[in-house]
């Protein structure tokens, strides 16, 4: 006999037979026909620049994030307002506190910084070389400065 | 590879059931590539709009070229526009077929003769299978465009051509 797990097991089997099965007969059936141009990225018929998995900046994320908290905070919000007239003053005390909660949450957010959008100025490490390097400096190419190593010409 | 396409240089009954299938699979369901360039594309929202309806023939636009399988070229296509649309072309999936609708992409339209910047007929870069007339035609006619192409994909077959 089958218990209750087995059925579900029975569900998730026809549903992996059913997409492979869709799979295997497109790929059956369709035309095989591919060249170089036919696989480049979509990008609104531009002339795709770089790959389609760019990486995003980090602070994308914390956005995103702050976002997502003040949307569920509205999706907890509406069916408590649909209800308000029903539930009198310990509901309305509860959601007091939940919002003051969130509240805290935003001005830390606020207060660390993370809501300002200026631009960080990254300092590359850079190294003088001894030799010169000729694509770097064209006109001064051939003319050997005097450096901290001590070589000259 | 796949089993049947360009497969087989004889027909038989099983090929044909299939392709009978397949071609009524695919005429039932021509997604069109969603882009326009000029007061063609006007007509041919007004067509895919409620009044006329494209979505009784099982026809909508889609955004990408991956998932559409008829491109309807409905404006003016100038040399700027030629390379994407090429490029566009290029990215759809087969089996692919492209309407050329309106005048100008026809022949170049009213540019014919001084549109120094029009390319003179879109199947100067892409292949086309029907062209619709007018400037701009209208909704009836590119409906019967895209009627005359369901006609040709009811008539293809995936056996191989013998030259």
């Amino acid at each position: 006999m089958l218990t209750e797990f087995g059925r579900v097991f029975i569900f998730f089997l026809i549903g992996a037979i059913f997409v492979a099965a869709g799979l295997v007969t497109a790929w059956l059936l369709r035309p095989h026909r591919w060249y170089p141009n036919k696989l480049t990225t979509y990008e609104c018929g531009e002339e795709p620049v770089g790959n389609a998995l760019t990486k995003f900046n980090l602070r994308f994320y914390v956005v995103a994030l702050i976002f997502l908290i003040f949307d569920v905070e509205v999706v907890f919000l509406f069916p408590w307002a649909v209800v308000f007239q029903k539930l009198g003053m310990f509901a309305f005390v509860e959601m007091l506190i939940f919002l003051a909660i969130l509240l805290v949450g935003y001005a830390y957010v606020w207060a660390k910084g993370d809501l300002d959008w200026d631009r960080p100025i990254p300092t590359i490490p850079s190294m003088k070389s001894i030799a010169p390097v000729a694509h770097e400096h064209p006109q001064e190419a051939t003319v050997w400065e005097k450096t901290e190593y001590g070589t000259s010409r | 590879m796949g089993l049947l396409d360009k497969q087989f240089n004889n027909s038989n009954v099983i090929i044909t059931s299939l392709d009978n299938l397949l071609n009524w699979a695919r005429l039932s369901s021509m997604w069109g590539m969603q882009f326009g360039l000029a007061c063609c594309a006007i007509e041919m929202m007004a067509t895919g709009a409620s009044h006329y309806d494209l979505d009784r023939f099982g026809i909508f636009f889609r955004a990408t070229p991956r998932q559409s399988d008829v491109m309807i070229v409905a404006g003016t296509v100038t040399l700027k526009m030629a390379s994407r649309i090429k490029r566009l072309y290029d990215q759809m999936s087969e089996p692919r077929y492209v309407i050329s609708m309106g005048s100008c992409s026809n022949c170049g339209g009213p540019y014919w003769e001084h549109g120094y910047h029009v390319l003179k007929g879109v199947d100067r870069v892409i292949p086309v299978d029907v062209y619709v007339p007018g400037c701009p035609p209208r909704p009836e006619a590119l409906m019967e465009g895209l009627m005359k192409l369901q006609g040709k994909i009811r008539s293809h077959s995936s056996v191989k051509q013998s030259a």
